[in-house]
């Protein structure tokens, strides 16, 4: 048994595809959402941990391809830049599992590593550009 | 006994002014009454540190041999006005790079020049006989160029709308990411600690103010842009309910450090500057202690549907800077989480700077030498045939 963290975006034709269905059903995959935001007829973006066979999971990539879902490895790690940053707030905007946070006494801006899910979003919220991603 | 600017001063020189920020007056009058606290506190610190697009640097390069009166010019491929005699520019903040795109801008030239970084110089002239250079292409540093003036022509707005997001995708705006289906709700102004909210009527800061500005001793050159005085306000309080007031700010580039200004990109919309501002209010009597005396809880503003890309966008309620600041808000029966663009961290830091120069004698108040308009019509620009 195999495990991957993948980010996948979806352009908008492909948004009402039952398409975790076929990940599931096809290819015998246990999938773990740990983050999704799909809204209709626009982008949907899904942070997924795939649980299978290897060659099931590389089937099941390659069918994701084919269908033309973008997939993309997961962040290895979010690098904030504490001495660069101006603790604005404007990625907690961005952040609903809350790992970016404000403190309410100091308003100078926490980053709580165990909620990050490493869905790499607060990267372009950033305005001075002090967050950056690592990947594997 | 209401004090004037003079009086105060006097105590600055003499190193006894009692001065605190306007957070801290909020306490203060709470334990010892309006009265007492005029009577006692001489200057309430104020400051804001926020993303401010309409700023930008006037810029004299000196001349070259053979001279050349510069038509176009570009800074690290940045465009800068230069339609003012021969060598002068003006590079805005908001424009873009030519070959970067939204990745570099005015800003970051600003940011790049007070960094001490080198900055490419490219100029095209037509020539003429007292000029006739044609192309110039070198380097410029803040320390190898004449006057460099930050010169904004609107800062510190008086209260800053919440945006947030009705509709089904997420859009990228000068408020930052609005996600979809009321995903959040972004604020911008530092309430309780900003400049024009503890002087909502314009009373003791006007054209000449002397101010904080990007780390060092700036003015009041003017009214903001778009000052806009007639806003809707509390009729309690007196404090706009919406953006209201401006400022046209004014200082010396050179002195300026990065730790006050910087250069901000909001994805997907555009370059802008993160500009520190710290402003001294004399407490000249007890209306001034009980306009600095108002806390979060008592400013309000509007909530502002910005997936409506239109003049008047959607009025969604009225908030106050507590509920915003605790976190959560309830727009349309949902809770929406709130997030400040504003710095309230820094504009802490400058409040506190700006209270050490007074106290330590380093900076003196400037009694406005002209009001600020109290009455003034903010218009629309109509297409007309």
């Amino acid at each position: 048994m195999a495990k991957k963290r993948i980010v996948l975006t979806f352009p908008p034709e492909l948004v009402d595809q039952p398409i975790i269905y076929r990940l599931v059903k096809d290819y015998d995959l246990v999938l773990n959402i740990l983050r999704a935001q799909v809204t209709p007829k626009e982008e949907g973006k899904m942070v997924l941990e795939l649980e299978g066979g290897k060659e099931g999971i590389n089937k099941g990539l390659r069918y994701l391809e084919d269908i033309k879902v973008d997939v993309q490895p997961l962040a290895k790690d979010i690098k904030l830049d504490e001495q660069e940053c101006t603790s604005c707030g404007a990625c907690i905007a961005v952040c609903s599992p809350k790992a970016l946070s404000m403190n309410k006494e100091s308003w100078k801006l926490e980053f709580d590593r165990d909620r990050c899910l490493l869905c790499g979003l607060c990267v372009p919220a950033c305005p001075l550009g002090v967050i950056q991603v690592e990947f594997d | 006994m209401p004090k004037t600017f003079a009086e105060i001063n006097e105590k600055i020189r003499n190193g006894e002014a009692v001065v605190v920020t306007a957070e801290e007056v909020i306490d203060l009058v709470k334990e010892k009454g309006e009265k007492k606290v005029a009577e006692e506190v001489d200057v309430v610190t104020t400051a804001t540190f926020g993303p401010m697009c309409s700023s930008g640097a006037l810029l004299n390069f000196g001349h070259s041999d053979p001279p050349i009166k510069m038509q176009k010019v570009w800074l690290n491929d940045v465009l800068a006005y230069a339609g003012v005699a021969a060598v002068d520019a003006y590079i805005g903040a908001t424009e873009l790079s030519e070959t970067r795109g939204m990745e570099y801008g005015g800003a970051h030239v600003i940011e790049d020049l007070i960094s001490g970084k080198k900055v490419r110089l490219r100029a095209t002239s037509h020539g003429t006989d007292c000029y006739p250079r044609k192309e110039f292409d070198s380097y410029i540093t803040l320390d190898s160029i004449n006057q460099a003036i930050l010169f904004n022509p609107r800062n510190a707005y008086q209260n800053y709308s919440v945006a947030t997001n009705s509709s089904d995708r997420t859009i990228y705006t000068y408020m930052g990411i609005l996600l979809p289906n009321f995903g959040n709700a972004n604020y911008c102004n530092c309430s309780q600690l900003s400049p024009l909210i503890n002087d909502p009527l314009y009373r003791t800061i006007g054209v000449g103010t002397r101010i904080f500005l990007g780390g060092t001793q700036g003015y009041i050159a003017w009214e903001g842009t778009q000052h806009n005085p007639r806003q809707k306000r509390d009729e309690k309080t007196k404090i706009p309910l919406a953006p209201a007031g401006t400022l046209c700010l004014i200082g010396n580039l050179k002195e300026m450090s990065r730790d006050f200004l910087r250069a901000a990109i909001f994805h997907k919309y555009g370059v802008t500057l993160t500009v520190g501002v710290g402003i001294p209010i004399p407490l000249l009597d007890e209306e001034m202690a009980h306009f600095v005396s108002i806390s979060d809880e008592e400013i309000y503003t509007t909530i502002l549907d910005y997936s409506v890309p239109r003049r008047e966008k959607p009025n969604l309620g009225r908030v106050s800077y507590k509920e915003l600041r605790n976190g959560e808000i309830e727009i349309k029966k949902k809770r929406v989480p709130t997030a400040p663009l504003s710095s309230l961290y820094k504009a802490r830091e400058i409040a506190q700077v700006l209270k050490e120069w007074i106290k330590k004698g380093k900076f003196f108040l400037q009694e406005p030498i002209q009001r600020l308009p109290v009455d003034e019509k903010f218009k629309p620009l109509d297409i007309r045939r």
